[in-house]
C-alpha cells in the first residue's frame, strides 16, 4: 500500500504519520506497507462472514422488525504502544481508586463536600444520588466494581480521558470477539508480533464477582441480572455470563425471603450469592425504586443492605458517573490519594454557573454541550457542526435546566485508518477500557476501539452508526 | 482474592425458565429435521407414483399439522405453494425456517448453559437456510437443500451429544427432542391413517407398500426396518416396528424409553416418569396387526394425548413454580 495516498486531514492518525506508517508499530508498519488494498478488502470480507457465523450482534432500540445487526466490525485494528499503554493502565487504575473512595465518602461521612472540595448540592441535588445507600459499607469500600472509561486523542497526542461509565458500561465483549475474528483473519499477525491477549478478563471479572460472596468459603452461586433478550446489551450479557460460566437471570428468575435471595430452579429455589447486575438502579427493586419496574427484584435493596447478596456494580455507584462530578476527578485524586492525575480529564465547563453559562452560550460553535447524565451519546450537541436552529435549541434547553448540562471544547479527535468503501479514510475514534475493582484491581490490555463510520463524525456509539476495530497492545522491542 | 472452593457436592443449578427454553430447544429443533425429511420423502413418493394415484401434496400439510394455517391463506394445494408454506412462508408459525428461528431464540437466551459452538452451528445453520430458501422451491435443488438441512440439525445434536455435560440441561434438551420425535411418529401414522388402509386382503391397493415404505422413509426407518423384520413391507410390521421397537431411535417406544432415562438426571421425576411408563404401557398392551386396516387413526390420538400428559407434567414439575409453594417443600425436605 502506497500510504503517501492516504488523506491527511489535519488530526493526529493513530497509524500514519507524514505519509507512512508510524515508525512505533515495527513490525506491523511493516506489514501495513506490503499489504495490497485487495488484500485488506478480502480480510474484512472473512471478517464479516465470521461476524455473521459467530451471531456477533447487537441491538438497536425502535427497529421492531428486526432487533438482531451484525456486530460493525473494521479490519484493521488500532494500535496502542506497550510503553504508552502502561502509563496509562496506572493512570486509570489511579482513578478507580479515587472514584471508589469518593462514592464511599458521599455514602459515608461525605468529607470532601464538608471540606469544600466539591459542592454538596450537586451531589446530593444529583439524580444519580440515591439515599437508599448512605451508611452502607460494601466489601472493600468499593462500589465501581467495573468501569469502563472513554478514551480520546487530541491532536497533539495525549489521551483524555472523556468520561468513565459506572453504572452499566457494556463494551467488553465486543473488545474480546473483536480479538476473536482479527485472528481468524490476521493469524500470521498473531505468530510474528508481540499482540498483548485480552481474554483473561471474564477470569478477572469472576475473581471481583466471588469476592463479593456472603458466604466466603462456599462455592458462590452468581447471576448476570440481565433486563431480558429486548435489551441492546443482551449479547454481552449471555456471553459474559457464558464466558464466566454463571447463571444469566431476569428478574423475574428471583425472589426475595426473609432478606435473602433465591433463585426458581428446577429442583426448588436456591440462594444467590452474587448479581452482576446489568440494569439500572432505578429498576433493581421496585420496592424502593420504580415501582413500576418489571425487570428487578422486591427486596433486593433490603438484602444487599443487609449483606446477604454482593451486587456489581453497587447501587448508587452512578453518582460519580455524571458529567458534572466528572469535572472533580482530578480534585478527587488530590484530594483522597494526595498525587496528581496521571491522565488529564477534558476541561469542562459547568453551565449551573451563570458566568460560565454566559461564556458557553456565546460561544457555542466552539463547544460540546453535553447533558450531565445521559450515557450512549444521546443529546450531546457539537457547536461546529449544528445549523442555527439547532444552536438555538441547545441554548433553549441549557437555560431551561443548566445544572444538567456541561460543556467542553471541541476536541480534535485522533483518527484512524478504516475501509471505506473499498479505500482506507481517516475515521475518528475512541477507546473504552475496563478497569476491575476489588480487593486487587486489573486494567484491560487496550479495551474498545469504538470507530464514528460517517466521514467527520464524531460519534461512536454503536447506536448511532458507529462501528469498531481491534485494539492492539504492541511490544515493540519483542520481536 | 478468595479462591472458590472446589466442591463438587452442589451440582450447578438450572433455572426453571432456561430448562424449559433449553427443553424447546430440543422441540424446534427436531422439528425442523422432521420437516426438512417429510418434503424430502414426500417429494421422492410424488415423483415414483403415477398421477393416477392422486396422492397430491395435502398429506404434507396433513402431517404437519399445518391443514388450517394453509387453508387460512390459499386455497388450492399444488406443490410450490406447499412446500413453500412449509419452508418459509411468514403465514406458517410452524414453518421449517419459523421451527430454526425459534430453536436458535430459545438458544439465544440459554446460550450460557450451551456450548458456544452450538450457538454459532445452530445461528450459520439458520442464516444460510434462509438465505438459500429459494432451493427449496425448486425439485432440481430441493432434495439437496433438505439433505443440508437435516444434516446441519444432526451436527448440533452431535456436537451436543460431544461436548456438552449430560447433565439436567442436556436431560431437558433431549426431553424435548424425544417428545417431538414420537409425536412426529405419531402425524406420520396418522397421514397413513387418512389414506385408502389395506384391507385385510392387502392386494386392493396397488400402492400399499409403497405407501408405507414411504412412511418409514419419512422417519428414515427403512433400513433399520429391513434388518429387523426382513420380509416384505407390510402395515401391521411398519406400525409394529414404529411404536414398540425399543432399538429404534424414532419408535415411539424407544422415545419413551430415552425420556424415561432423561428423568433419571433430575430432581422430582416422578410426576413425568409415571406419564412415561402410562404411554409405554399403552403401546405395549396394543394389537398392531389388527390396527393397520382400521382404527389407526383414533389410536393415534390417544398416544397424542399420552405425549401431552408427559408435556404438561414436566412443564407443571419444573417450568412452572411459585416461590412460596417452593419454599415449603424446601422447608419439609
Amino acid at each position: 500500500m502506497d500510504w503517501s495516498r492516504y488523506p491527511d486531514a489535519g488530526f493526529y492518525d493513530e497509524i500514519v504519520s507524514a505519509g507512512a506508517p508510524r515508525p512505533e508499530l515495527a513490525g506491523f508498519g511493516r506489514f501495513l506497507s506490503e499489504v495490497s488494498i485487495d488484500d485488506l478488502l478480502d480480510r474484512q470480507e472473512a471478517a464479516e462472514l465470521a461476524v455473521r457465523a459467530m451471531g456477533i450482534t447487537f441491538t438497536v432500540y425502535g427497529e421492531q422488525a428486526n432487533i438482531d445487526r451484525a456486530w460493525p466490525f473494521d479490519v484493521l485494528p488500532r494500535v496502542i504502544a506497550h510503553e504508552e499503554w502502561q502509563r496509562t493502565q496506572a493512570g486509570l487504575a489511579q482513578r478507580l481508586v479515587a472514584l471508589n473512595h469518593f462514592i464511599d465518602d458521599v455514602y459515608g461521612e461525605q468529607k470532601i463536600m464538608s471540606d469544600g472540595v466539591v459542592p454538596a448540592d450537586l451531589i446530593t441535588g444529583s439524580p444519580n444520588f440515591r439515599p437508599e445507600c448512605v451508611g452502607v459499607s460494601p466489601p472493600f469500600g468499593v462500589w465501581a466494581h467495573i468501569c469502563g472509561s472513554d478514551l480520546v486523542r487530541d491532536s497533539d497526542g495525549t489521551l483524555y480521558v472523556l468520561e468513565d461509565n459506572l453504572r452499566v458500561p457494556s463494551g467488553v465483549s465486543y473488545m474480546l470477539e473483536n480479538r476473536l475474528v482479527t485472528k481468524r483473519v490476521f493469524p500470521e499477525l498473531f505468530r510474528d508480533l508481540d499482540i498483548h491477549p485480552v481474554d483473561d478478563y471474564p477470569t478477572r471479572l469472576l475473581e471481583v464477582l466471588c469476592s463479593l460472596s456472603p458466604r466466603q468459603g462456599e462455592r458462590p452461586t452468581i447471576g448476570v441480572l440481565t433486563p431480558g433478550v429486548l435489551n441492546s446489551a443482551y449479547f454481552e450479557h449471555a456471553f459474559l455470563a457464558q464466558q464466566m460460566g454463571v447463571e444469566l437471570v431476569e428478574g423475574s428468575d428471583l425472589f426475595v425471603e426473609d432478606d435473602v435471595v433465591y433463585v426458581r430452579t428446577i429442583d426448588g429455589p436456591s440462594r444467590i450469592d452474587v448479581l452482576y447486575r446489568r440494569i439500572d438502579d432505578l429498576f433493581l427493586d421496585p420496592d424502593e425504586f420504580r415501582p413500576d419496574s418489571v425487570l428487578g427484584v422486591p427486596g433486593l435493596m433490603r438484602a444487599w443492605r443487609a449483606g446477604n447478596v454482593g451486587i456489581a456494580n453497587a447501587p448508587g455507584a452512578g453518582v460519580a458517573d455524571d458529567k458534572a462530578v466528572y469535572s472533580y476527578v482530578p480534585a478527587m485524586i488530590r484530594y483522597y490519594l494526595g498525587e496528581e492525575p496521571r491522565i488529564p480529564n477534558v476541561p469542562t465547563l459547568l453551565c449551573r454557573d451563570d458566568t460560565v453559562r454566559r461564556h458557553v452560550l456565546d460561544r457555542l460553535e466552539e463547544h460540546v454541550v453535553k447533558p450531565a447524565n445521559e450515557s450512549g451519546g444521546y443529546g450531546v450537541f457539537v457547536g461546529s457542526q449544528a445549523s442555527a436552529l439547532e444552536r438555538d435549541e441547545c441554548r433553549r434547553r441549557v437555560e431551561a435546566d443548566p445544572t444538567n448540562y456541561i460543556a467542553q471544547p471541541i476536541l480534535q479527535l485522533s483518527t484512524s485508518p478504516t475501509l471505506c468503501g473499498g479505500t482506507l479514510e481517516p475515521r475518528h475514534v475512541d477507546l473504552r477500557p475496563f478497569i476491575l475493582t476489588g480487593e486487587e484491581q486489573y486494567v484491560t490490555q487496550g479495551g474498545l476501539t469504538r470507530v464514528a463510520l460517517q466521514a467527520g463524525s464524531l460519534v461512536v456509539n454503536s447506536s448511532q452508526g458507529g462501528g469498531s476495530k481491534d485494539t492492539w497492545i504492541l511490544d515493540p522491542a519483542v520481536e | 482474592m478468595n479462591e472458590p472452593e472446589e466442591t463438587h457436592k452442589e451440582p450447578a443449578v438450572l433455572l426453571s425458565r432456561v430448562a424449559e427454553a433449553v427443553y424447546w430447544t430440543g422441540r424446534y429443533l427436531e422439528r425442523a429435521e422432521t420437516t426438512a425429511r417429510i418434503i424430502k420423502v414426500h417429494t421422492e413418493l410424488y415423483l415414483d407414483l403415477p398421477k393416477s394415484a392422486g396422492i397430491g401434496w395435502t398429506p404434507l400439510l396433513a402431517v404437519t399439522g399445518s391443514e388450517e394455517a394453509y387453508g387460512l391463506a390459499h386455497d388450492g394445494a399444488d406443490e410450490d405453494r406447499v412446500v413453500s408454506f412449509l419452508v418459509s412462508s411468514d403465514e406458517n408459525p410452524g414453518s421449517l425456517l419459523a421451527s430454526l428461528a425459534a430453536a436458535r431464540e430459545n438458544l439465544r437466551v440459554t446460550r450460557a448453559v450451551f456450548p458456544r459452538e452450538t450457538w454459532e452451528t445452530l445461528n450459520a445453520l439458520y442464516v444460510d437456510a434462509a438465505d438459500t430458501c429459494a432451493h427449496a422451491i425448486s425439485r432440481r435443488t430441493r432434495l439437496r437443500w433438505t439433505d443440508e438441512v437435516v444434516a446441519g440439525c444432526q451436527r448440533i445434536s452431535g456436537a451436543l451429544a460431544g461436548t456438552m455435560s449430560h447433565d439436567a440441561a442436556y436431560s431437558f434438551l433431549r426431553l424435548g427432542s424425544h417428545l417431538e420425535r414420537a409425536d412426529m411418529t405419531t402425524r406420520v401414522l396418522d397421514v397413513r391413517a387418512g389414506m385408502p388402509d389395506d384391507g385385510p386382503a392387502q392386494q386392493e391397493q396397488p400402492y400399499a407398500d409403497l405407501l408405507w415404505m414411504s412412511v418409514l422413509r419419512s422417519l428414515g426407518a427403512q433400513q433399520m426396518y429391513r434388518r429387523s423384520v426382513q420380509n416384505r413391507v407390510w402395515g401391521a410390521d411398519v406400525l409394529r416396528f414404529l411404536l414398540r421397537d425399543r432399538t429404534f431411535p424414532r419408535s415411539f417406544l424407544h422415545c419413551l424409553d430415552a425420556m424415561e432415562h432423561c428423568l433419571g438426571f433430575l430432581p422430582n421425576a416422578e410426576l413425568a416418569r409415571a406419564a412415561c411408563i402410562a404411554a409405554a404401557q399403552h403401546v405395549e398392551g396394543s394389537r398392531t396387526a389388527s390396527l393397520s386396516w382400521g382404527g389407526l387413526h383414533d389410536y393415534v390420538d390417544e398416544l397424542q394425548l399420552d405425549l401431552v400428559r408427559i408435556n404438561d407434567s414436566l412443564r407443571d414439575t419444573y417450568f412452572h413454580r411459585e416461590p412460596g409453594e417452593r419454599l415449603r417443600a424446601l422447608a419439609s425436605a
